[in-house]
């Protein structure tokens, strides 16, 4: 048997202190992607930290922001009146994930750290750099469909699959991190990395780290919003493409607007050339177009995936009718 | 919801024991001393074993043995010169990638899963393929005949016809992937006395394998299958990850459970073979068809040849003077394919029923219209009257319900925001068959009948079927008759496949009864009783605790004078988004034309299932592999889509429900696989009327919508 250690704490010190004893133990929370990569021989810790009774379930405002715990579920995050009314974006990609079971166990920090669902990656009879750095990575010439075409590298063309990530990613969010000596805060966007050298890493989450909570700043985009999954079938499927659009209209011109795409790169992909391109515009179809012309500069497709490049700006064009005939 | 409920319209007998977990499915037999076997697989697509070291496994917790080639214990049938190539274990031959070379048996299934990963396998590779349309490319690769030749009239007709077409269609591999993991339990003790708990859709054809493999008497084995959660065709042989339970419980001399995982399910137990398939039609301007031409290509394993009925239904579904067809196989480096629903008649439905739409607009003609004028009146392939065809009459009651007079012969013409909305008609035919089966029927003198059977039930309400046939015959309350079958001790039935159980064991049901009326009419006159007496008042009168019967059925001279055919029609509308190439299925009505609805309520839900599976089919299933290495890549339910609710609208269902003359007593055809042959036709004709975009291969995922 490959046996671990299965322990179970109720605070964020005694979380962080177990932590730090090994640096092969992991923390568990929902486990529905951590069990399953257990099980195909992906990853396999010493020791198991429980940390679902550590109380870091609230759903708050303080101040102008909204406080997420990392312990909260997807299905509480979802259906909180507070997230509905105040940043209905956020609610809507959680919906758009996962099946009703698993929303109902997977929680906000597990969901940030979720790993990628390329199928190299899950099969250990494959090469792949992301779980076995140095093997080569299949999907590059193989089956790469559901695959990036922003910000990959040689190493890897991994996407990441959440979608509430590229929410939190559009609506500026901070996710806050702590170790045995204290707290630091970091932008959401720069939480997850793109592929670069070091294929293995998905985020910038230190050993020693947990993450706490997340931070959403209060904003005037609940109403002019959409959140646009393109999937192989209704539900219960990874994006082929998403996104996340929300903006604000002022005297007919859009005076904020956020926009982030999923299932296009190793990270949600912001797309502030877009979102700079329609500040103060109309919002216009043809404003819409030559913005998701903008957001795909630099796009590259490695084969099968290629159909992301016409998909993708599409998609964009699409969740920004949507957003905006949402009134 | 409107529906055509028919009279009897009773609950599946079986439903109560389903749905609160009472029924008992094959892994869930607690047998004393119960071991657990997990399957090591070649990591290698093609080969030979040259060592395997099982030392660290065998020497892990809790392991019993490791069964391999290099101790398996004796199978008679696999000593000897012929037979399969495969056997297992019995060669250290690999043909594909996953197949099965070791299994480890411990005292917990956790612990035999991580001995399994100890066992270390070296091979010497050889080269391979298992890319199907790479082999039919190459002229050196090995094309096998699949089925004879077929030519009526003149050959390639459609090629010198006033108006004509030809169109090559794909379909990818699909796995059947029902809910249910296969598996067996085993458990051989002394004397060669063998008792099997199996997932089959055949106890007595899995006693036969089990018997002819290890050369023991057929009477020596007992194979249980009373529950079994979805076979859809994979579980209509004995496969050889079975025969390794029983060769390990052998070899140990205790019971062996094997339940594989979602990603052997994809290596061991067969699929839906890929399949390439060209159509030529030609028609005259009025839209009479004057050529078919079929030619189909499927994939097949390089030790075991598959074949399927993939260009049947060219022969016959339409009146033409001109028709020929081809099949042949083209083996690759991968398992055996096996049928899946519908089998080779849906893969074939959906090239020819695709290009007949294709026709009827190259025609400018309305498809039904086209079907219609097309329609013949005798199957001009066996040269025969249809024993009965109601194939106009369902067209008009489907027409009617999904609102035909709405779609619009043009294609893109209703559009409404980014959505493009189409319709599209196809029809499904399968062969009406009736075998040969024996039910035993006991007649009891408080009230109830007891019938048997070896047949199984993968999930059409078998039980409920053969309930019905004698409730309406005896009388009998339903709640006091009772089926049983799944136990290859009862009087022996043919697997269940091909959609012919309800044929075959009702008709025997229906001797059954018949026998049992007339030997109480008998009694009762013998003992001067009214002929209003009861069953149950005879017997008392006669002091019997019960009669008995047991009768063999089969049909007669009928197939030789009649063509039969059960008959399906699929209308369905879809919803396609022009920039982001979703398609989603809004509307379906299904019409059934398969002679007298035994069950409606099970009959129902065979209709049911086989739009789910035909949505599967036309919209989101395919078994990627990566031939690099000839492994598959999505074998997990994440990544293999079948649909879920959000993709099945309100399905209308709709029986013509007239009985079939000819056939068997009851009037009924088999309707298992009619429900899903033609339907991803249907939907891909729907895609192109709703946005003029032809797509010829399957799945229609969003990517080809967008090409």
């Amino acid at each position: 048997m490959i046996n671990f250690q299965y322990l179970r704490t109720t605070s964020a010190k005694s979380a962080i202190a177990l932590l730090l004893k090994d640096k092969n133990a992991k923390f568990l929370a929902g486990g529905t992607n951590l069990i399953d990569l257990m099980k195909r021989g992906v990853t396999a810790p010493d020791k198991l930290i429980d940390i679902n009774h550590v109380p870091l379930k609230q759903i708050e405002q303080i101040g102008n922001k909204i406080h997420i715990g990392a312990l909260a579920t997807n299905t509480a995050v979802a259906d909180h009146a507070l997230i509905k009314e105040k940043l209905p974006l956020l609610s809507w990609a959680l919906q758009a994930g996962a099946s009703a079971q698993l929303r109902n166990v997977a929680t906000v920090g597990g969901n940030m750290m979720q790993r990628t669902r390329c199928g190299y990656f899950y099969d250990t009879e494959m090469p792949c750099n992301k779980r076995q750095p140095g093997t080569g990575c299949g999907a590059m010439e193989g089956f790469n469909r559901m695959h990036a075409i922003f910000g990959t590298s040689e190493k890897c063309i991994a996407v990441h699959p959440s979608d509430m990530c590229v929410a939190l990613t559009a609506l500026d969010a901070e996710v806050v991190l702590a170790n045995s000596k204290g707290e630091r805060k970091m932008a959401f966007k720069d939480f997850h990395r793109l592929v670069g050298d070091t294929p293995q890493l998905d985020n910038n989450l230190k050993a020693d780290e947990m993450i706490i909570r997340v931070e959403i700043p209060v904003n005037h985009l609940a109403k002019n919003y959409h959140y646009l999954k393109v999937r192989d079938r209704a539900s219960y499927a990874f994006a082929l493409v998403s996104v996340a659009a929300a903006f604000e209209i002022n005297n007919n011109k859009i005076t904020d607007i956020r926009l982030a795409m999923g299932g296009v790169a190793h990270k949600p992909w912001r797309l502030t050339a877009s979102e700079n391109f329609l500040k103060g515009k109309e919002a216009t179809l043809s404003n819409f177009e030559q913005a998701a012309e903008l957001a795909m500069t630099g796009a590259k497709g490695f084969g099968e995936n290629n159909f992301k490049l016409k998909l993708a700006p599409n998609t964009i064009i699409e969740a920004l009718n949507l957003a905006k005939s949402k009134a | 919801m409107e529906k055509r409920m028919l009279k009897e319209d009773t609950d599946r007998v079986d439903g109560i024991l389903k749905v609160t977990g009472q029924a008992k499915y094959f892994a869930e037999y607690e047998l004393p001393g119960l071991t657990y076997g997990v399957l090591v697989t070649s990591t290698i697509t093609k080969g030979k074993i040259t060592g395997l070291d099982t030392k660290a496994a065998e020497n892990a917790p809790g392991v019993i043995a490791v069964v391999s080639h290099l101790n398996k214990p004796s199978a008679t049938a696999y000593e000897q010169e012929g037979g399969p190539q495969m056997k297992i274990f019995y060669t250290d031959k690999i043909f594909y990638n996953g197949q099965p070379i070791a299994i480890v048996v411990a005292n917990t299934f956790e612990r035999a899963t991580y001995a399994a990963s100890l066992v270390k396998a070296t091979y010497a590779k050889e080269e391979f393929n298992t890319d199907f349309a790479k082999a039919l490319k190459d002229p050196k690769a090995k094309k096998l005949q699949g089925q004879a030749d077929y030519k009526r009239g003149i050959e390639n007709a459609y090629k010198t016809a006033e108006v004509k077409l030809e169109e090559r269609y794909f379909l990818p591999i699909e796995t059947h992937n029902p809910m249910e993991l296969h598996g067996i339990i085993a458990d051989w003790r002394p004397n060669n006395q063998v008792t099997v708990y199996a997932k089959t859709q055949g106890v007595k054809s899995t006693q036969g394998t089990i018997a002819n493999v290890f050369k023991i008497p057929v009477e020596n084995i007992q194979v249980n299958s009373e529950f079994v959660g979805g076979g859809f065709g994979m579980a209509l042989r004995t496969w050889p990850l079975e025969i390794a339970t029983v060769m390990a419980s052998k070899h140990i001399g205790k019971p062996v459970k094997v339940v594989i995982t979602r990603a052997q399910m994809f290596t061991m137990v067969g699929n839906r073979p890929a399949a390439i398939q060209t159509i030529g039609l030609g028609a005259d301007k009025d839209g009479k068809l004057t050529g078919i031409t079929h030619r189909a290509y499927g994939e097949t394993s390089t030790y075991e040849n598959f074949t399927e009925g993939v260009v049947n239904m060219a022969k016959f579904m339409y009146q033409c003077d001109n028709v020929n067809t081809s099949y042949a196989i083209v083996p690759v480096d991968l398992g055996v394919p096996i049928w899946m629903r519908g089998p080779g008649e849906a893969t074939g439905a959906f090239a020819l029923e695709s290009a007949i739409d294709e026709m009827a607009h190259a025609l400018d003609m309305d498809p039904l219209d086209f079907r219609i004028k097309n329609d013949p009146e005798a199957d001009q392939q066996k040269n025969k009257p249809f024993s009965s065809k109601n194939i106009k009459e369902a067209y008009k009651i489907g027409a009617e319900k999904i609102g035909w007079n709405n779609r619009k012969n043009k294609p893109g013409s209703l559009v409404e925001g980014p959505w493009q909305t189409g319709y599209g008609v196809s029809v499904g035919v399968f062969n009406a068959n009736r075998g040969k089966a024996s039910v035993k029927g006991v007649l009891k003198a408080d009230g109830s009948l007891l019938l048997q059977s070896a047949t199984s039930d993968i999930g059409p309400g078998t039980g409920t079927g053969m309930t019905l046939i004698a409730n309406k015959l005896m009388k009998i309350p339903v709640n006091k008759i009772t089926f049983e079958l799944g136990d290859s001790f009862l009087p022996p039935a043919p697997s269940q496949g091909g959609s012919a159980t309800l044929s075959t064991v009702g008709s025997a049901v229906n001797d059954v009864c018949v026998a049992l009326k007339s030997a109480i009419a008998e009694l009762a006159a013998n003992s001067n009783m009214d002929t209003t007496a009861s069953f149950v008042e005879v017997l008392k009168k006669n002091n019997l605790p019960a009669i008995e019967v047991t009768k063999e059925s089969q049909g007669g001279k009928e197939k030789d004078n009649y063509s039969m055919y059960s008959f399906s029609i699929h209308f369905v509308q879809v919803k396609v988004h022009a920039l982001t190439g979703v398609v989603k299925v809004s509307k379906i009505v299904s019409v059934g034309d398969s002679g007298t609805i035994v069950s409606p309520k099970t009959a129902r839900s065979q209709m049911l299932g086989g739009a789910v599976g035909g949505i599967g089919m036309a919209l989101t299933e395919e078994s990627v592999i990566d031939h690099r290495y000839g492994r598959y890549i999505n074998n997990n339910f994440a990544d293999y889509h079948v649909p879920v609710n959000a993709d099945v609208p309100e399905v209308d269902v709709n029986f013509i429900n007239k009985p079939d003359p000819y056939i068997n007593p009851m009037g009924a055809k088999g309707m298992g696989e009619i429900a899903l042959i033609g339907f991803s036709a249907a939907v891909a004709n729907a895609v192109f009327n709703a946005t003029g975009k032809r797509i010829r291969t399957l799945p229609i995922t969003p990517d080809k919508v967008l090409a």
